[in-house]
């Protein structure tokens, strides 16, 4: 029993990525035929040289035809899965364990959501019939994370109306950063009053708080490690990769404060071990997190190790996770300013480090941490809600560590 | 014939200021409120809190006290006495399926009580009641209406919201102290046209009051001298009348032509609660059960489509068994927040625009059957091994992972303590926005719900709360009712 991981044995090699945004003009099959295409060609390869693929969407679309049928993919291996918000990142993960494992030479990840298509305002899922009594389905997703927010500020003494300039503050950094990224759904700076003022949504949240409702995709090609070089020079080694579904019990359970993401510490505690990680402040080039909300993003800075406990609030405040900080957070935008269809979200996380990583970021954002040799990023999924949800953790990195270096695990297999 | 062994009285928190009326629409209204039902509120779910407010008061085997089961367990055993439920309203939720079932699965009754509706008129109510009265086993009959019409009218200024239950002991009182015997019995029954509605109208027709008065005279005259006369009495030693009925010149005729002493006449609650139709008699002789002293006599008058006269003898055993939250404390309790719009829009005369969401789910039957403990008698499960509350009941244990280990648990009557909130106001509701709140049990068990009776700067971390049965929504035509937890108000917190 345990978690080995398969740190070094497998690397991402192509990437692409959709903008991100009200894609009117496009519909699901447009956006996988954008991304799968600019996937495969930034690897250098076809698609119909790709073995398998797994597709993630939480809803537009069944089944792997949904895949298979815009690219006319002849007759291949497509699994088509959901993990809620995590569903992106849950695709990358089954595609890295199917190469690792030897089945497949080379696989895709590919993740996709069409939104705005509903006509709703936020997500608009469709549950199985229910007999309406768990008093959860009424309740939107910007209230269930409100709940982070006095919680939050009670426990540790914080002044609402502080706490409220430290949610500010994080949506006005993800702004900055997606107002340098051209691939992201808004693409303005947003001064820190007209965050601050925003019509409320749900509890302290105003509109400016939450995560833009999006259309789009993203596509990652994974190969062996010891083959990633006939692709690219430059690839990402897929360090650690790391899911927990939690018991669901924290809308039951008193214990449960509604200050972390009990799932979110433990999967990063089995990623930094799968990874070797030891300090993550120090050791991470940058972050991808689940910003769905600002208090999300806020508590996840102490879920993953990037602060201390209830000391979060004051590193944000200090810019600790900025663009130019020491330990830069969503230097994309994240889902904030880069919108968050579903499907795509944890592969968009990839996309950036990938591109940070390979110093293929936009000028404008590229960041100090990498040019000062740090070599790791991290992405962080989150499915659900405080109580109840799922966590991916994903650490990759361009340095491929020699393989005595390994925790003992399993025999390795397909080398 | 039985004698009264339990009662209870619900009236709703909100209270419509009738100047509001006037201020929107330049005339009519008046002076004092009238109860208004909450948005998530209709006649089952009242009937549900007044028949709770009536069983908590229960004793079997008279070992007296006030009643004060705690905790979950101690609701179950109390409810067992009742064999039959009639439940009495104008305004039934659904037609073709029976209401009194969800009453009764709230309650929490025994599955082999019968559970019937008396729905249509207003003169079910005191139907209800006699109906109860005269059974052989101990019966509830549980009252609730919602009046009201059109904007600017007359019934809408002076109708009501409410609900009352009361629990008849049988040939044997199953045990339990009488509060009240019955002593006389008077009715008059006469078809003519006084107030109707065809189905489906959204208001009463009345014919002209005059003309009511006239006929109504006579009949209330011989049903109160046939009670009076079984009883024994003369007027001069009523000491309680009541005297209900939506056709009011007939009803002040009547309170005048009975010849009590002026201070024998119990407040109609006109200025406070207004005209609760089929619940208005159970309403005032709840309010006369919280004041009266024992051997007390109480001439309770209905008067629709006929007249029913009921007396009454108090007992010593009253003062000890009365509703916990009195009518009027109920009263003073209640809010006048509300706006003229907002109620208008309750009832359905002002339609919002409603948020860019997909509609609700609507309640699918097989789960809302399989789950009717939970989903309607909030009864949770606890782990036989650890004691842990589990809600909802699951098989597993979530602390130490027990497998079908679970008893049942009750939760309804046990109070809590919200952990966290939020103000929801983008999710679907007819009100909104939307009160979230997670609450922690006394005792144990947590559940995330809605928080209904209250304003939006009422709610905070450690506000104590106790669940109410609601209404949560209606999608497809399928009412969906839940618990939710409102702020525990008055005294004993």
């Amino acid at each position: 029993m345990g978690s080995h991981g398969i740190r070094d044995q497998v690397a991402i090699v192509g990437m692409g990525c959709t903008a991100f945004g009200e894609r009117w003009d496009s519909c699901t099959d447009d956006l996988l035929v954008e991304s799968a295409t600019a996937a495969a060609a930034s690897a250098g390869t076809e698609l119909g040289d790709i073995d398998a693929f797994w597709l993630g969407t939480m809803g537009s679309g069944v089944s792997g035809l949904t895949l298979s049928r815009p690219l006319r993919l002849p007759f291949k291996p497509v699994t088509r899965l959901e993990n809620m918000c995590a569903t992106g990142s849950e695709s990358l993960r089954n595609a890295c364990y199917a190469v690792a494992s030897g089945a497949y030479d080379c696989a895709m990840a590919i993740g996709v959501e069409k939104l705005k298509d509903s006509g709703f305002s936020g997500l608009a899922g469709s549950n199985p019939p229910g007999a309406g009594d768990d008093g959860k389905d009424d309740t939107t997703a910007p209230a269930n994370f409100s709940l982070l927010a006095p919680a939050y500020a009670a426990k540790y003494g914080v002044d609402p109306a502080e706490l409220k300039d430290v949610l500010t503050r994080i949506a006005w950094k993800n702004h900055q950063n997606g107002a340098k990224n051209p691939r992201a759904q808004f693409r303005k700076e947003v001064p820190k009053e007209t965050i601050s003022k925003s019509p409320l949504v749900a509890g302290m949240l105003g509109i400016f708080d939450c995560s833009g409702v999006s259309d789009g995709s993203a596509a990652a090609i994974v190969v062996r490690a010891q083959d990633a070089h006939r692709y690219t020079d430059r690839p990402l080694y897929v360090k650690a990769l790391s899911l927990v579904a939690g018991p669901a019990s924290g809308l039951s359970d008193p214990g449960y404060d509604f200050t972390t993401f009990p799932e979110v510490v433990a999967s990063a505690r089995d990623a930094y071990r799968q990874a070797g990680i030891t300090d993550p402040r120090t050791e991470l080039a940058l972050a991808e997190v689940h910003d769905c909300f600002t208090p999300t993003e806020l508590v996840l800075m102490e879920d993953l190790g990037f602060a201390e406990r209830g000391q979060g609030w004051k590193d944000v405040l200090s810019g600790r996770f900025d663009l130019d900080g020491d330990l830069p957070v969503n230097p994309d935008g994240g889902l904030k300013a880069f919108g968050h269809p579903i499907g795509a979200s944890g592969l968009r996380m990839m996309f950036e480090a990938w591109l940070q990583l390979r110093g293929e970021a936009p000028e404008q954002r590229r960041l100090s941490t990498v040019s000062e040799g740090r070599s790791l990023a991290l992405t962080h999924n989150l499915g659900g809600g405080p109580g109840e949800c799922v966590s991916f953790v994903s650490v990759v990195g361009t340095e491929r560590g020699v393989p005595e270096d390994r925790p003992s695990g399993p025999p390795q297999r397909g080398a | 014939m039985g004698g009264l062994v339990g009662y209870g009285a619900y009236v709703p928190y909100h209270q419509l200021e009738r100047r509001r009326i006037a201020e929107a629409m330049g005339s009519g209204g008046g002076r004092g409120t009238r109860s208004v039902a909450g948005y998530d509120e209709d006649t089952t779910s009242m009937a549900v809190a007044a028949g709770r407010a009536a069983l908590a008061g229960l004793t079997p085997g008279g070992s007296g006290g006030s009643g004060g089961s705690e905790g979950g367990s101690g609701g179950q055993a109390d409810r067992g006495p009742v064999r039959q439920l009639f439940f009495a309203t104008t305004v039934p939720a659904y037609a073709d399926k029976t209401n009194a079932t969800a009453v009764h699965a709230a309650l929490r009754l025994p599955a082999d009580a019968l559970a019937v509706d008396m729905a249509g008129a207003v003169r079910s109510g005191v139907g209800a009641l006699v109906t109860a009265a005269q059974s052989a086993v101990p019966t509830m009959a549980v009252l609730a209406d919602i009046r009201t019409g059109l904007p600017g009218g007359a019934d809408e200024r002076d109708g009501g919201d409410g609900a009352a239950a009361f629990v008849f002991g049988g040939d044997t009182a199953g045990g339990m102290p009488v509060l009240a015997e019955i002593i006389g019995q008077g009715c008059a029954t006469a078809e003519f046209l006084d107030r109707w509605r065809v189905p489906g109208a959204a208001a009463s027709r009345v014919w002209e009051e005059r003309f009511g008065e006239q006929v109504y005279g006579p009949l209330a005259e011989a049903a109160i001298a046939d009670a009076l006369k079984q009883a024994g009495l003369p007027p001069g030693q009523v000491d309680h009348l009541i005297v209900a009925g939506l056709p009011a010149r007939a009803v002040n005729r009547t309170v005048r032509a009975v010849g009590v002493p002026a201070g024998a006449i119990a407040d109609n609650h006109a200025a406070s609660i207004g005209n609760a139709g089929t619940a208005q008699p159970g309403i005032g002789l709840a309010d006369v059960l919280d004041r009266a002293g024992p051997d007390e006599i109480v001439l309770l008058v209905v008067l629709a489509d006929g007249a029913t006269a009921l007396a009454l003898r108090t007992t010593a055993a009253l003062a000890s068994h009365r509703q916990r939250q009195p009518v009027a404390a109920q009263i003073a309790a209640g809010s006048t927040a509300l706006d003229y719009a907002t109620f208008l829009s309750w009832r359905g005369f002002l339609d919002r625009e409603p948020p860019r969401r997909p509609d609700p789910d609507p309640v699918a039957a097989p789960p809302a059957q399989r789950r009717a403990d939970w989903k309607f008698g909030l009864v949770a499960a606890r782990c036989t091994r650890c004691g842990t509350r589990s809600l909802p009941p699951g098989r597993v244990c979530r602390q130490c992972h027990a497998v079908d280990e679970m008893v049942p648990e009750p939760l309804a009557d046990v109070p809590a303590t919200v952990a966290d909130y939020s103000v929801d106001r983008l999710a679907y509701t007819p009100s909104p926005p939307m009160l979230m709140v997670v609450i922690d049990f006394d005792g144990g068990g947590r559940m995330r719900c809605q928080l209904t009776d209250a304003a939006e700067d009422e709610v905070r971390i450690g506000l104590r709360v106790e669940m109410t049965f609601r209404r949560l929504v209606t999608t497809a035509g399928v009412h969906n009712y839940f618990w939710k937890a409102r702020p525990v108000r008055g005294k004993g917190e």
